[in-house]
């Protein structure tokens, strides 16, 4: 029923779209062939590098990151400049199971305490250490933290009616907090050192191109999975819902929806996916600390979702790519130039490229 | 005597000191359509602010058939049946005058429920209705940015009968309209009360002569006069305060 009355589409932007689809579906199956082309002999031609492989699939999780940052501000208005955080608690999450599958190869060699609370004097793992040495369990709190935390944070801030800047304030005030929480020793995360030395996930031994690959494909499937999502809702009747709220949440309201329920659904749905991307970032990058949840963190994500174009999820994992493609060139060039550019691109794309990169592709707003 | 849908007694409401609505009764019966009038300031805006919970009394009842509006959030007086139109047109611009008809037509509003929503046959009839009942048929899929001034009000009231509301609240609807599309309100307004209730608070004094029913007179917070437009326009107060300036 609601095929026939979709609005039909004028036909340059449904050409314009058909392209812009071949293009993704492209570019997905070139990212899927990097692990295969990577055993290739390394004079042939074709052969990619084991860096080239782990920075894009550390890539891949932060484009997961920037899908969640725009289903919650490019759809429904709510900018969160701590969304670092959620990332960073589902990346510890999965870190705590892979100390955990450490055991007795640590340096003190310790069976089950982790080497930081063997030298902490720690006598016996913290209540809040139970069950992450089994995977699902590590996995469903990667999930389940940043969500009850989403729901906390935006219960109190969306029932208070607090929007906008102070909004996105108290996301920075709530990500600086967790970092310094996180820099404590007695926090039992390791302090400032976080994680790292891991060994293994799921039987498989870390640092090898068997893991690579698959902790690489892993990350492509649950970026193709969240967009599916975030498509899922954005073309539904929430999602309008959503840009209703965005553009004018009193008249939602006078409306009859519970604009805070709206918001804290979307808001919840966004904080657990930026988990699932800091669960799949982790084991790629092989180490975890409080430095994840700096508030810069949080906000160069959202410059990546400016500069792809906000409100169009392809704009975000596009923003993803070529900003950290930029950075990575940038900072093994000139690494103190790298904090500037970030700022100059963001100044730019305000200024000169409000619908970001995909504006220049697309005519018509969501 | 029936029950009234809407009553008022006494209402006060105070910003910093100043009594924006002061003792303020009105009531309104089933299918009424009452205009309310008055000078800038007098309140009108105000008067709507408290009936849809935005703004809280400090003082008097405000009653919707047995429903205390004083003690409910807007959400939940916006459910109970009373659709409001706002003064500035707030229509959805990122939306298509179908989309922001669908939002309005009334639905399980949660997000799941919202998430899992399929336009049924008889929801998409509805909206077919009132795209007719309003003009607005042959821009159905056209977004609502794109729409003319007197289009966007028409809109929002159609958004407002999607609802199917007991209680229509409607704050000046024509300001800036051409003498066409203020008929064409005019109009559309009549065609709609009778099913329902309808307050229209308006300037446009040829309007509320076209709408031709009763009409109260606000000034300073509370009820200057009453009855029917001949009645207000000779009535010595009101001429001093509102209509000889
Ligand atoms: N939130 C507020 N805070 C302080 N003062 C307010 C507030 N809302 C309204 N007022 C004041 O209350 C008085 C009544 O305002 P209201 O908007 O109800 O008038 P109105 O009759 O709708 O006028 P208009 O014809 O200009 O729309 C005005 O003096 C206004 O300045
Ligand atoms: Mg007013």
């Amino acid at each position: 029923m609601s095929a026939t009355l979709a609005s039909p589409a004028p036909p340059r932007a449904a050409a314009a779209r058909n392209v812009l689809r071949w293009v993704l579906i492209g570019a997905v199956l070139l990212l899927a062939l990097l692990p295969v082309l990577n055993r290739l002999p390394l004079d042939s031609a074709l052969h990619v590098s084991d860096f080239v492989v782990s920075v894009t699939g550390k890539w891949i999780t932060y484009a997961v990151l920037a899908l969640a940052i725009d289903l919650a501000w490019g759809y429904a208005g709510i900018l969160s400049l701590g969304h670092g955080a959620f990332f960073a608690l589902g990346g510890y999450a999965i870190g705590m199971h892979l100390m955990r599958l450490i055991g007795p190869r640590g340096v003190y060699g310790h069976p089950t305490l982790p080497d930081f609370m063997v030298f902490l004097g720690y006598r016996e793992l913290p209540w809040y250490w139970w069950g992450f040495d089994h995977f699902p369990f590590a996995l469903l709190m990667a999930l389940a933290v940043p969500g009850v935390l989403a729901a906390v944070v935006g219960f109190l801030a969306f029932r208070s009616r607090i929007t906008g800047v102070y909004f996105s304030i108290i996301t920075q005030a709530l990500t600086y907090a967790l970092m310094l929480a996180f820099f404590r020793n007695d926090m039992g995360f390791g302090g400032n050192n976080g994680f790292t030395d891991f060994k293994e996930l799921l039987g498989m031994p870390l640092n090898t191109p068997n893991a690579r690959a698959m902790l690489f494909y892993a990350s492509l499937a649950s970026l193709l999975g969240a967009y599916w999502l975030c498509t899922r809702v954005t073309r539904s009747k929430l999602g309008r819902v959503l840009v209703a709220v965005r553009d004018a949440e009193s008249r939602v309201r006078f409306l009859g929806y519970d604009t805070t329920r709206i918001k804290l659904f979307v808001f919840v749905l966004s904080a657990v996916l930026a988990g699932l991307a800091g669960a799949l970032y982790v084991p790629q990058v092989g180490i975890i600390n409080p430095g994840e949840f700096s508030p810069g963190n949080s906000i160069e994500a959202v410059v990546w979702v400016a500069v792809g174009g906000r409100g169009t999820l392809v704009g975000a994992v596009l923003g993803a790519f070529s900003v950290n493609a930029l950075k990575t060139w940038l900072t093994s060039v000139a690494p103190d130039l790298w904090l500037f550019a970030l700022g100059g691109l963001f100044v730019a794309v305000t200024l000169f490229l409000p619908r970001g990169l995909i504006g220049l592709l697309r005519r018509r707003e969501p | 005597m029936t029950a009234p849908v809407l009553y008022l007694d006494g209402v006060s409401v105070v910003f910093d000191g100043f009594r924006a609505l002061n003792s303020l009764s009105l009531i309104v019966e089933p299918g009424e359509l009452r205009a309310v009038i008055g000078p800038n300031g007098a309140g009108k805006t105000t008067m709507m602010d408290v009936i849809t919970g935005k703004t809280r009394p400090i003082a008097g009842e405000v009653r919707f058939r047995d429903h205390d509006l004083t003690r409910l959030d807007e959400a939940a007086i916006a459910t109970l049946g009373i659709g409001r139109k706002f003064q500035k047109p707030t229509v959805f611009d990122a939306l298509t005058v179908f989309e922001n008809l669908e939002l309005a037509l009334k639905a399980p509003r949660g997000p799941v429920a919202c998430l899992r929503w399929a336009l049924s046959g008889e929801a998409a009839r509805r909206i077919e209705a009132v795209l007719d009942e309003t003009g607005l048929a042959s821009r159905s899929q056209d977004r609502a940015a794109i729409l003319s001034h007197g289009q966007r009000q028409w809109l929002e009231i159609g958004m407002l009968l999607m609802q199917d509301p007991e209680l229509l609240l409607v704050d000046e609807p024509v300001a800036g309209m051409t003498d066409q599309e203020t008929e064409h309100t005019a109009a559309l307004l009549r065609r709609i009360a009778g099913g329902r209730s309808v307050v229209v608070v308006e300037h446009d004094l040829e309007f509320v002569r076209a709408l031709g029913r009763r009409v109260t007179v606000l000034h300073e917070g509370s009820v200057l006069s009453e009855g029917s437009i001949d009645h207000v326009q000779n009535d010595p107060r009101v001429v001093e305060v509102y209509l000889g300036r």
